[in-house]
């Protein structure tokens, strides 16, 4: 049984734990915290997160605390290097900022789903996902 | 599960997975687990600009329900014995 631990989402996650990771959610949000806590299914359970928001290579912070995840919502959980962390290209701005950017961008991003969708469906294709897989 | 053995055969490979968001990682290959969650080190995003929240991150693990496509090194997967495989399990499985 003991060799079986590295081959199920419990065994991979365990070294995770306390450590400062990126989330990736289906809706495409982006949350940094400290993982505490998971299970089988990949539910998380964050601590001290906060939701980061990207336009290009800058970024805002909304602070949200504990965050508790349901497994199926999680496209990806990547731990954070602490040292590349500080080194790369990317700056804080204030959220006001970034907020109209943001949600422009995401405009345009529905959009071209929408048109993507329209001309896959036209090839036989089913829509992806459904309920948005626009992360 | 036999798709799930041909990726335990694959651990310590390096692979590219491609989500559903058009989002491609390649890295080593770490584990994987019955749902084809995938964990992957030492990982490079391919068009890093369009993925900034990935530039600190060293590696991942990547739930399998939003898995598109895994490349992997032509090499690496004997398709003949794969094939066998298929066949043998198919056999298995639907024996009276």
């Amino acid at each position: 049984m003991d060799s079986l631990i590295p081959f199920t989402t419990s065994g991979s996650l365990v070294d995770c734990v306390d450590k400062k990771v990126l989330i990736v959610l289906r809706d495409g949000r982006k949350l940094v915290g400290v993982l505490r806590s998971y299970d089988q299914f990949a539910n998380l359970v964050l601590e001290d997160s906060y939701e980061r928001i990207f336009h290009g290579l800058e970024y805002a912070d909304v602070w949200k605390g504990v965050f508790v995840i349901r497994g199926e919502n999680v496209v990806l959980l990547g731990e954070i290097d602490l040292d590349v962390e500080d080194e790369v290209p990317l700056v804080q701005v204030p959220l006001q900022h970034i907020m109209p950017l943001h949600n422009a961008e995401n405009e345009v991003r529905k959009k071209n789903e929408i048109e993507k969708g329209k001309i896959l469906m036209k090839h036989g294709f089913v829509k992806e996902g459904g309920e948005g897989d626009g992360y | 599960m036999l798709i799930f053995s041909v990726f335990k055969t694959l651990t310590d490979q390096v692979v590219t997975v491609e989500l559903k968001n058009d989002l491609c990682i390649t890295g080593t290959l770490k584990s994987v687990d019955q749902f084809l969650n995938i964990r992957l080190d030492k990982i490079s995003v391919v068009d890093p600009e369009r993925y900034p929240h990935m530039m600190a991150v060293k590696n991942c693990f990547i739930r399998g329900s939003v898995v598109r496509y895994v490349q992997i090194p032509a090499t690496a997967v004997d398709t003949q014995l794969l094939e066998d495989a298929t066949r043998r399990e198919h056999a298995s499985t639907h024996k009276r």
